[in-house]
């Protein structure tokens, strides 16, 4: 009667990535009305610079109030569903994405396709260059939305490039050749790399080496790059972020063949925090995949209100040049935060310089180094001690024990009531260890 | 190196509907710049009651400044709001205003209602729903051009026209839809349902009673799904009022049943608000797992939380909508009167219509040959020649040549006046030139018969004669 992709629930939303998230919306935390709710922090939003973005607003009323020169444009943006998109945010999106990189590349607004967030960017690049049953090489661990959104609807395959803690997660040549022949043996064929950079979950923004790697392997099999540059403004801290179009630039591959393999892919969720505005987009410099991913957006246009708000916001270069600089600033400041508290729990992070979330060394408190203890300490801590955060296992980590946790989504009381609460938890653990092994040594 | 669905131009894009859209672009019609420009007749928007909007959104500058009713900022809260639940207020407001256009006979359940980024996402979301790559939808012809591509090209689903007729106005009928059913099978494709327009585009009909009961008997019958896309519910400007699917299933005491569950409509502002652009689409479902996989796959195409406050606001204010709905409709009648009367100034008649933002008119008489290469002969001209951009019914799958779909409510009354003008220039030409052709030929069989030439006004009227002649079939 329904589809299989209804009925098969394939949409990978069973994951305890999203039950984490159900969790938290059922009992949620408030400082008054539910101070011993769950804390979200599995949630990788941006919440630090939004009163950046709320002063600027109220500098420019006529933006929100559809004027310009002294009249209503109102009409015409109700009627504009051009999927080429708004010209002018086009360009502005396009000279701000330059800018995030330093101006070490140039962007082509004419190459920009506008998505209702990179949600639809994703799975409309998957529609573009892949089959059903084909696959894409991912490294892991990597966010869990992309099991939905990458191969739901789109019957493309997800094989894993394995990623280890032994050498920081760092994507190596082997690894991925490795998964290309996996992809093989189970006669699948692989149509390109997907990477995150910087990485979700791990914080890590791609070193020049890795890229290089992928960049390699990728001429070498004549498949796709497609990098998910979501997080790009979000690098407070050196390395500076490389983008895989700046690193063709470098090697003057602009005018080979690899130039129309790869692929972009970027959204103002999380540098700007407006997740809920659907500000995606795609560049490529793939005429074919241009122009089959702008009609395709048809199926995701961004809303021509909010087209016309985000330009002028990103147009304002002077602003976004300070939101940005204090943006940086404010994510270095919590994630140091973040950091130096778990450190004083005796708890690590894998060292990272950018994202919204910490990659956190949680091993050394499995009861044993097993997935099943990882869901259990997993489970400890969303319904005991009431932090939502995701574990390793929902991104695909070959390694149990690690797990991810958000910082830029709470306010500061919020980190420190959660912090607290790991303490405890700890300490109560440790409490329980010390008397478990003091049990065992007497029996 | 690219899928199969980019290098098999598969997107339906190459449709004479996107052409005409194209020479538009090129040559578009603007009073001072460009008076000989192409008229833009071939799209269906409603551009008649912005004033209405654009007056309450002066009167109401708070949503759009994202404040709230105690003047306080709610940015962040919009900001960060990407629950494909969508937003709840907007949502009670959407099902409320559903409510409402159909006379209040019949109410929606918000918890049944998915959002998309307008009906285009909607009816896709809907076939990657209820339809595996191969199956086949059934949908009445002429249809909307757009679905070409909407409901196949990334899902692989298929469609098979219910081939609809000029002799009983486009009605549909129990045989087109059995006929339609086992053109399917013998083509080995699984049906999965029926999509019906109702209003109808390009038609511009609302459907009948007696159309709508044969759609529910035959999907019972069939065990398969009816998806009911009513994006011009509002649009209904003249009786007979509109009469939703949900109506029907109401009064045949099928609410709660197993048929209702096969039954989804499709809404969007874009058509009834004149407001495409800020892509606000809607599926609503009577199965929770349609509404539960719809929901998630929305993901893909969720509408911007600033757009559903703003619109959630507007929808809200009842006595607004109330007279906006009133009005709009009454402006649409005006217009669509103006079109009607302005054709038939020319001889050429429109299919009667009650509702939509276009009419379907026949043209058949002005065809060189019964064709459809007559067809888009004679479209070319009216693109080219006189200016007009027009949608040929061959576009919209319409089985038989000479039929097109005129907007009326997408330009200014001065625009329409002149675009009327022009026809009758042509018309007055064509008959012109074919009376003369016709003259001429007479000329050359009476000098082979050696025979006395008649005036010219005796060929005219006998050309006439013929005009009448097809007008009464």
């Amino acid at each position: 009667m329904l589809s299989k992709k209804v009925l098969l629930d394939s949409h990978g939303e069973d994951s305890s990535y999203f039950v984490g998230l159900q969790m938290y919306q059922k009992n949620p935390y408030d400082h008054v009305h539910n101070p011993s709710g769950i804390i979200q922090m599995g949630l990788a939003e941006n919440q630090l610079s939004m009163d950046l973005l709320e002063s600027w607003l109220a500098k420019n009323s006529d933006v929100t109030g559809l004027k310009e020169n002294g009249g209503s444009i109102f009409k015409e943006l109700a009627l504009f569903q051009d999927y080429h998109g708004l010209p002018s945010f086009k360009k502005a999106l396009a000279e701000f994405m330059e800018e995030v990189r330093g101006r070490r590349v140039t962007l082509d607004p004419t190459k920009i396709v506008l998505t209702a967030g990179s949600t639809s960017a994703n799975e409309t690049l998957m529609f573009c260059l892949a089959e059903s049953g084909d696959v894409f090489l991912i490294p892991t661990p990597y966010y869990p939305g992309y099991d939905r959104d990458l191969k739901w609807r789109t019957g493309v395959e997800i094989v894993p490039i394995q990623c280890s803690s032994s050498n920081h997660f760092r994507i190596t040549k082997c690894a991925i050749e490795e998964a290309y022949k996996q992809a093989q043996s189970l006669n699948l064929n692989v149509k390109g790399v997907l990477i995150t950079n910087p990485s979700n979950p791990l914080g890590t923004t791609m070193t020049h080496e890795e890229i290089n790697i992928i960049i390699d392997f990728c001429l070498d099999k004549l498949i796709h790059i497609v990098s998910d540059e979501i997080f790009s403004a979000t690098v407070f801290s050196s390395p500076n972020f490389i983008s895989v179009l700046e690193a063709l630039h470098k090697r003057n591959l602009e005018d080979s063949i690899v130039n129309n393999l790869v692929h972009v892919v970027y959204s103002l969720s999380k540098d700007l925090g407006l997740s809920g505005f659907r500000v995606g987009m795609i560049y490529s410099n793939n005429e074919k995949v241009i122009s089959a991913a702008t009609k395709m957006s048809s199926f995701g246009l961004i809303s021509s209100q909010t087209q016309h708000l985000v330009s002028n916001i990103i147009g304002d270069k002077k602003f976004m040049k300070y939101y940005m600089k204090e943006n940086i600033k404010r994510l270095k400041k919590r994630h140091e935060m973040l950091v130096s508290k778990l450190k004083r729990i005796g708890i690590k992070c894998l060292k990272s310089n950018a994202g919204l979330f910490c990659w956190v060394d949680m091993r050394h408190l499995l009861s044993s180094k097993t997935f099943e203890a990882e869901i259990e300490l997993w489970n400890k801590i969303l319904f005991v001690t009431k932090l939502n955060i995701s574990p390793g296992s929902s991104c695909h980590c070959n390694e149990p024990g690690w797990f991810r946790i958000c910082f830029a989504n709470v306010s500061e009381d919020m980190l420190n009531v959660s912090m607290q609460r790991l303490k405890a938890f700890m300490e109560t653990s440790c409490h329980d260890d010390v008397c478990n092994a003091r049990r065992i040594r007497v029996s | 190196m690219l899928s199969a669905k980019i290098t098999c131009n598969s997107h339906g894009q190459d449709s004479s509907y996107f052409i005409g859209w194209e020479a538009y672009e090129k040559n578009p019609y603007d009073e001072i710049k460009n008076p000989n420009g192409i008229i833009q007749m071939g799209l269906a928007e409603n551009q008649l009651s912005f004033d209405l909007l654009e007056s309450w959104l002066q009167n109401n500058p708070q949503p759009a400044a994202f404040k709230n009713h105690n003047d306080q900022s709610i940015f962040k809260e919009l900001a960060l709001f990407q629950d494909y639940h969508g937003l709840p207020a907007f949502k009670n407001a959407l099902v409320r205003f559903m409510s409402d256009i159909r006379g209040n006979t019949v109410t929606f359940n918000p918890n049944n209602l998915v959002l998309t980024a307008g009906a285009t996402s909607a009816n896709e979301t809907l076939m990657f729903c209820l339809a595996n790559p191969g199956d086949a939808f059934l949908i009445p012809t002429p249809y909307y051009p757009g679905f070409d591509r909407d409901l196949k090209w990334r899902t692989g689903a298929e469609i098979v026209p219910i081939q609809c007729s000029s002799l009983n106005g486009f009605r549909i009928t129990k045989s087109a839809l059995e006929e339609a059913y086992k053109q399917a099978e013998k083509q080995n494709l699984k049906v999965k349902g029926i999509l019906v327009t109702n209003p109808s585009n390009p038609l511009g009909t609302s459907l009948s009673l007696h159309e709508l009961d044969l759609l529910v008997n035959f999907i019972s019958t069939k065990n398969i799904h009816l998806i009911s896309d009513e994006i011009y519910s509002g649009t209904v400007f003249n009786s007979p009022s509109f009469i939703s699917i949900m109506d029907v299933l109401k009064n045949r005491n099928l609410v709660n049943t197993e048929i209702a569950k096969r039954v989804h409509i499709v809404y969007s502002l874009s058509k009834d608000l004149g407001l495409p652009g800020f892509r606000i689409g809607a599926i609503y479902s009577n199965d929770e797992l349609v509404v539960s996989g719809a929901t998630k796959m929305s993901s893909f195409g969720l509408i911007s939380s600033q757009t559903q406050y703003l619109l959630s606001e507007i929808l809200s204010d009842n006595k607004f909508t109330k007279m906006y709905l009133s009005e709009n409709r009454r402006r649409l009648k005006e217009r669509h009167e103006m079109l009607v009367q302005g054709l038939q100034k020319s001889g050429i008649r429109c299919l009667q219509s009650n509702a939509g933002l276009f009419c379907w008119v026949d043209m058949r008489h002005l065809l060189s040959s019964k064709t459809f290469e007559g067809e888009i002969e004679l479209w070319k001209k009216i693109v080219y020649e006189v200016g007009l951009n027009i949608s040929p019914g061959s576009s919209c799958h319409c089985s038989e040549p000479g039929w097109f779909r005129v907007c009326f409510a997408n330009m200014s009354e001065e625009i329409l006046v002149l675009a009327m003008q022009r026809v009758i220039t042509f018309v007055e030409s064509t008959v012109k030139k074919n009376s003369q052709s016709r003259h001429q030929q007479l000329l050359n069989r009476n000098a082979s018969r050696r025979t006395k030439s008649l005036p010219k006004w005796v060929f005219e009227l006998s050309f006439q004669r013929e005009l009448i002649a097809t007008d009464e079939r």
